[in-house]
């Protein structure tokens, strides 16, 4: 009970400074409300467009959870195979290279074009900014598996299925762990960057909407939907994660 | 310089106990298979790490083989242990048959997984086999190395000596007569250290055991011969046999006699 209580009230406590700062500054400041609107007219924003806003969060949320779990099971089967297969790995990784090096974002009214204004181009817009990150950290783990660890396994005439599956994988979860954190925190990007290009619905299509008419407190409320929508994602999986990795030592945690 | 070494039977080196005891639980039920090691030899990158090295371990003895860092103990038990290819030579069991399936491997470190509980590391060997593993047999050995009570705590909840003592159960829970073990003690305190080689002596009776080790008192502990391993390239000593049950108390006459024989011996041969 006590040990959720003060993160809670730790981030409460910033959440309340930044938003009496914020309104502070909109009200000594002469900036006008359709550039800096306060919280009241935000906080009004969010209520009357809850549910414009609501379907336009679970569109996004659809998009990024979607584009989350295909991209890491796609960057996970990269992995693995380019672990199992150094032919993979040597015809595989320069073209991975190559398609980081295209900017996503450039991609994004290509996608658009080629998968449609619904919801396919934004997941796949997702795939592509998390895939690496989730690959590179999961490849990584799965290479430096304790050769001991992998020797012992041998005399005990594990297959090699079996050392992949009991020995490699279990290894390399501590550093498949921050790819995914990654990947969590910049799935939304993808998804909200493709909704900006070319959508009929989700939370980047109200704000470009927003933006064009000078709605600024919608949306302000969207941002903050967006915001509250990302952390919970992230904290959700940090939480698995963490359930997952029991037995890793976390050396972040100092006290 | 190298020869063949074939040690007698030293006595309370037999394949059971002469008190009778057998290991823990069904042991090996027939006479352990020898070693034989021919014409092993290892070169990497120009250099030879040891040639024409010829040892024979007979069925049911511990040799102890001691040498200082870098001349290439590790390897020669990677070798045996089918872990690391020779530049030459081979390495068979006594009995002709495969000596695969028939050895058990302890290394420097204990090599617990740290995402399985003691129990489960125990019986690691089945779970990697993906046979049913024997539950009763694994809590019955973590009995006998005083784990019991910890069988469902993580590795990293242990101290290194009950860490040592999980590996050991693990290496006796894969019930194979030849056991292999590379330094297991070495990163335990002195005193951690004399209570495990004690444990070690007792529940590996009856086993062919090969030990490696750069400490005489280990050494001189634990095994019924002993072998040197030294210069460079590497070459094996003539065996020197202690007498007389083993674990040797620190203060055995036999024990500080050849103790003090291997640091005069291992002292000149250290690198500076």
């Amino acid at each position: 009970m006590t040990r959720w209580v003060a993160p809670v009230l730790r981030a409460l406590v910033t959440l309340a400074g930044l938003v009496g700062a914020w309104w502070l500054f909109s009200w000594l400041s002469a900036i006008p409300a359709y550039l800096l609107p306060d919280p009241p007219s935000v906080a009004a924003a969010l209520w009357h467009q809850r549910s414009l806003l609501a379907w336009s969060a679970l569109t996004t949320l659809t998009e990024t959870v979607l584009g989350l779990a295909i991209g890491t099971a796609l960057g996970s089967v990269c992995a693995l195979g380019m672990v199992f297969s150094p032919v993979m790995q040597r015809w595989l990784m320069p073209l991975l290279l190559v398609s980081q090096a295209i900017p996503v974002f450039a991609l994004a009214p290509l996608l658009v074009l080629w998968f449609g204004f619904g919801m396919a181009s934004k997941v796949v817009m997702a795939v592509l900014v998390i895939f690496f990150p989730v690959m590179a950290a999961f490849s990584d783990g799965l290479r430096r598996t304790e050769i001991g660890w992998l020797d012992l396994a041998r005399t005990m005439n594990a297959s090699p299925m079996a050392v992949m599956w009991h020995v490699r994988l279990p290894a390399a979860l501590p550093a498949f762990g921050p790819g995914l954190r990654v990947a969590t925190a910049i799935a939304p990007i993808g998804a909200v960057v493709g909704e900006w290009v070319g959508a009929s619905a989700g939370l980047g299509y109200v704000m470009l909407n927003a933006n064009a008419r000078i709605q600024t407190d919608l949306m302000f409320a969207a941002l903050l939907v967006l915001a509250a929508m990302a952390i919970g994602l992230w904290v959700l999986v940090d939480r698995v994660l963490r359930l997952v990795l029991f037995w890793a030592p976390d050396t972040s945690v100092v006290s | 310089m190298s020869g063949t070494y074939r040690f007698e039977t030293a006595s309370g080196s037999a394949v059971t106990a002469p008190d009778g005891r057998r290991g823990p639980g069904p042991g090996p039920s027939v006479a352990p298979p020898g070693l034989l090691i021919e014409g092993l030899a290892l070169r990497y990158g120009g250099r030879t790490i040891f040639e024409n090295l010829d040892l024979v371990v007979h069925g049911g003895e511990f040799v102890v083989l001691l040498g200082t860092s870098g001349v290439g103990k590790t390897s020669l038990l990677k070798i045996v242990a089918g872990l690391a290819r020779p530049s030459a030579g081979h390495v068979a069991a006594s009995d002709g048959a495969p000596l695969q399936h028939r050895i058990a491997y302890m290394g420097q470190q204990d090599l617990l997984y740290p995402w399985l509980n003691v129990l489960q590391n125990v019986m690691l060997g089945s779970r990697l086999r993906r046979e049913t593993g024997d539950a009763g047999r694994a809590m019955d050995l973590l009995a006998r190395v005083g784990l019991a009570d910890r069988a469902r705590a993580l590795p990293a909840q242990l101290s290194g000596g009950m860490r040592q003592r999980a590996a050991i159960a693990r290496t006796l829970y894969e019930n194979r007569p030849i056991v292999l073990m590379d330094e297991p003690f070495s990163a335990l305190d002195t005193f951690t250290r004399a209570r495990v080689q004690d444990l070690a002596a007792e529940l590996l009776r009856g086993r062919t055991v090969l030990l490696i080790t750069h400490d005489p008192l280990e050494a001189c502990r634990l095994g019924h011969h002993l072998l040197v391993l030294a210069g460079q390239p590497a070459v094996l000593g003539p065996p020197i046999t202690v007498h007389g049950p083993t674990p040797r108390a620190p203060d055995d006459d036999e024990l500080l006699h050849t103790q003090g024989r291997l640091m005069r011996l291992l002292t000149a041969q250290a690198p500076e």
